[in-house]
């Protein structure tokens, strides 16, 4: 009995691995690098990076995705060398963590002729990539500024509180500020709130502390926005300004959605773009339309309006 | 050490003991800082919303002041606050559903909080005596372990403590007595408890004997093992209180929740004072530094004059001039 037991087992583990040997050749291997969560909306990017992944393979079964999460820039070197040497990709999917050190590793996978998408965050050489995806940090601010332009009429006094100092940042600023050029809207100060709920509680405290009037603050991030709003309530001054944030957390769109005057609105930067760059590199090896380009997604202004559209109740973030 | 007391009382009854003084002169030195640079900084408002944020730092240090005085060290306070935070959120939002909205939900997760509290102070202290390793080696353990711990409860994201019971432990964090702050307060009496233990009782000089030389106080038939477990069961004990003040403000917990909390921690018990390498500490001097800590921030934050980039580097001269004025030998010589 026993020993019929291990061999029908036997059989059948041959019989179970033989189409997998045979079609070992066709398994496309796509390598996702992306940083480790370390603020809200990375949170989002890799939840929807484990939904993607889980939505794919289940779709086609000849593909396999490799997600690694990495907690620095050479982390994520030491990942890209790792996916070439054990699991020989054959597509990258990365979300550089930083642009500058990053470059040379991302060069170095191309070399093995694998096929490279880029997202959010540009390298520093041109031309390395094949599929570029990522929101649009200039529009952002744009939007924001022309929102905020809107509705004090071009005139009154607001705080910015700011990212993690970084080119993303700095790209949101500068347009930002262009956009509220010439316009009487005074910038009574900007400070580093880092993407961060405590950061932009306690900037925001301050803030309340030294400017006894301010008509709207922009806090560019929604985790710093939901720490601004702590900090006006608590001065009980949530009359007197409204909060623009940015990103698109469900629990600020569903602000949005009930109609809270303090957060009328919201502006789009997805986290759920790293599954769109999956998307169009998986299509790359299972469809027959061309997909090398770049994939520039908008941001758009949430109102009550078209909140609902936004709104991922199950989402972390 | 009482070399350096007698010299101090003999040779220099004249001078000014920076030792003592040191820290306090320090804030003062920042505190008129603080008015020059915006005179709303001395407004109540103001000065309400700092102490109060002070505490959390501030109550994790007095703690840190026990396990460092006896030679110890402790890395993992800010991953461990998280960690609390996380399974007191995910606690009294499951048990909503069988005790209702209430307070009996709250002190339920409060006592929990205590509970694990206790239990990481525990582990740490354990592994580091009856282990035999370096205090250092293990936190630095635990603080990945705690970290990771909270990431993988919050599925990557933010654990959020359900509205309806947020609206009633809110006041916790928001609401005050007579004027001071419920975080003021409870900061304030943790370093009255902190005084008087470490000070007024055999614990506390055991902290000390052990600090300075912990062969000597071996012979001397004092229990090592059991009295440096003791202190990072009271840093446990300590981080939980923190967390408990922390978790009304914002209602949420996430990965980067209480990041950099531990060297924060460290910096104000040594501003205080109190030596890296143990045998001596001072609790008044701890909850200086933890004020001043939090004091920088609030400064810079007042003002446009200094870039942003450069907040650290002023963080981190003042951190220094602040240990260099107590430090230094800034005595006439005999």
């Amino acid at each position: 009995m026993k020993l019929k037991t291990t061999m029908i087992a036997a059989a059948a583990a041959i019989a179970l691995s033989l189409p997998g040997l045979a079609a070992a050749k066709e398994i496309t291997t796509i390598g996702v690098s992306i940083p480790a969560p370390t603020h809200g909306w990375a949170q989002g990017m890799n939840w929807h990076a484990k939904q993607a992944k889980k939505r794919l393979e289940l779709a086609y079964p000849g593909l396999k995705i490799i997600l690694e999460l990495a907690s620095d820039p050479s982390d994520q070197a030491n990942d890209l060398e790792d996916m070439v040497s054990v699991h020989k990709i054959d597509g990258l999917v990365i979300l550089p963590f930083e642009s500058e050190p990053l470059t040379d590793p991302v060069l170095r996978v191309k070399k093995t002729g694998a096929f490279i998408t880029v997202v959010d965050r540009g390298l520093s050489q041109p031309g390395i990539e094949d599929i570029y995806v990522a929101g649009n940090n200039p529009e952002l601010g744009t939007i924001s500024a022309n929102y905020i332009k809107g509705r004090l009429n071009n005139k009154g006094d607001i705080v910015v509180l700011r990212g993690i100092p970084t080119t993303i940042d700095d790209e949101r600023v500068a347009a930002f500020l262009e956009g509220i050029k010439g316009t009487n809207i005074k910038v009574l100060d900007m400070k580093h709130a880092n993407w961060n709920r405590d950061d932009g509680f306690e900037v925001m405290q301050d803030f309340l502390a030294r400017f006894p009037k301010i008509d709207a603050v922009w806090a560019q991030d929604d985790d710093i926005a939901i720490g601004v709003m702590e900090a006006v309530k608590q001065a009980k001054r949530e009359k007197d300004m409204f909060i623009v944030g940015g990103a698109g957390m469900k629990g600020i769109i569903k602000r949005v959605m009930d109609g809270d005057p303090l957060i009328p609105v919201d502006v789009l930067y997805p986290p759920a773009m790293i599954a769109t760059a999956m998307d169009v590199t998986v299509a790359r090896f299972m469809s027959n339309g061309p997909v090398s380009g770049r994939y520039i997604l908008g941001s758009p202004l949430i109102t009550k309006e078209n909140a609902k559209s936004y709104y991922f109740p199950d989402s972390p973030f | 050490m009482t070399e350096l007391v007698r010299s101090m009382t003999t040779a220099m009854r004249f001078d000014f003991d920076f030792k003592t003084y040191g820290p306090f002169l320090a804030l003062l030195a920042l505190i008129i800082l603080g008015t020059l640079v915006n005179p709303a900084f001395v407004s109540e408002a103001n000065m309400t919303n700092m102490l109060t944020r002070s505490a959390f730092i501030g109550i994790i240090a007095v703690g840190a002041t026990f396990v460092i005085t006896a030679g110890g060290i402790d890395l993992s306070v800010g991953s461990m606050a998280a960690f609390i935070a996380g399974i007191m959120i995910i606690i009294m939002n499951t048990l909503l559903g069988t005790l209702g909205v209430g307070w009996l939900t709250i002190l339920t997760g409060m006592a929990l909080s205590v509970v694990i509290g206790f239990a990481a102070g525990m582990i740490n202290g354990l592994v580091t005596t009856r282990g035999k390793i370096e205090a250092f080696i293990v936190t630095l353990g635990t603080m990945g372990i705690y970290r990771s711990l909270v990431t993988y409860f919050a599925d990557g994201g933010t654990l959020s403590l359900d509205f309806s019971i947020r609206e009633i432990y809110r006041p916790i964090y928001y609401d005050a007595v007579l004027g001071i702050p419920y975080p003021v307060l409870a900061f304030a009496l943790v370093a009255v408890a902190g005084y008087v233990v470490l000070n007024k009782t055999r614990f506390g000089r055991h902290c000390f004997a052990i600090g300075s030389n912990e062969h000597v106080a071996k012979y001397s038939a004092i229990h090592v093992n059991r009295v440096k477990t003791l202190t990072y069961v009271l840093q446990g004990i300590c981080v939980s209180i923190a967390t408990i003040i922390y978790v009304p403000r914002l209602g949420s917990a996430s990965a980067s929740t209480g990041v950099l909390w531990e060297l924060e921690a460290i910096a104000a018990v040594i501003i205080g004072g109190t030596v890296l390498k143990g045998g001596y500490g001072r609790i008044w001097g701890t909850v200086v530094g933890a004020i001043m800590l939090t004091m920088i921030g609030n400064i810079l934050n007042l003002t446009d004059a200094i870039s942003n980039y450069l907040n650290g580097t002023v963080q981190g001269a003042i951190i220094i001039v602040a240990v260099l004025l107590q430090r230094g030998n800034w005595r006439r010589k005999k």
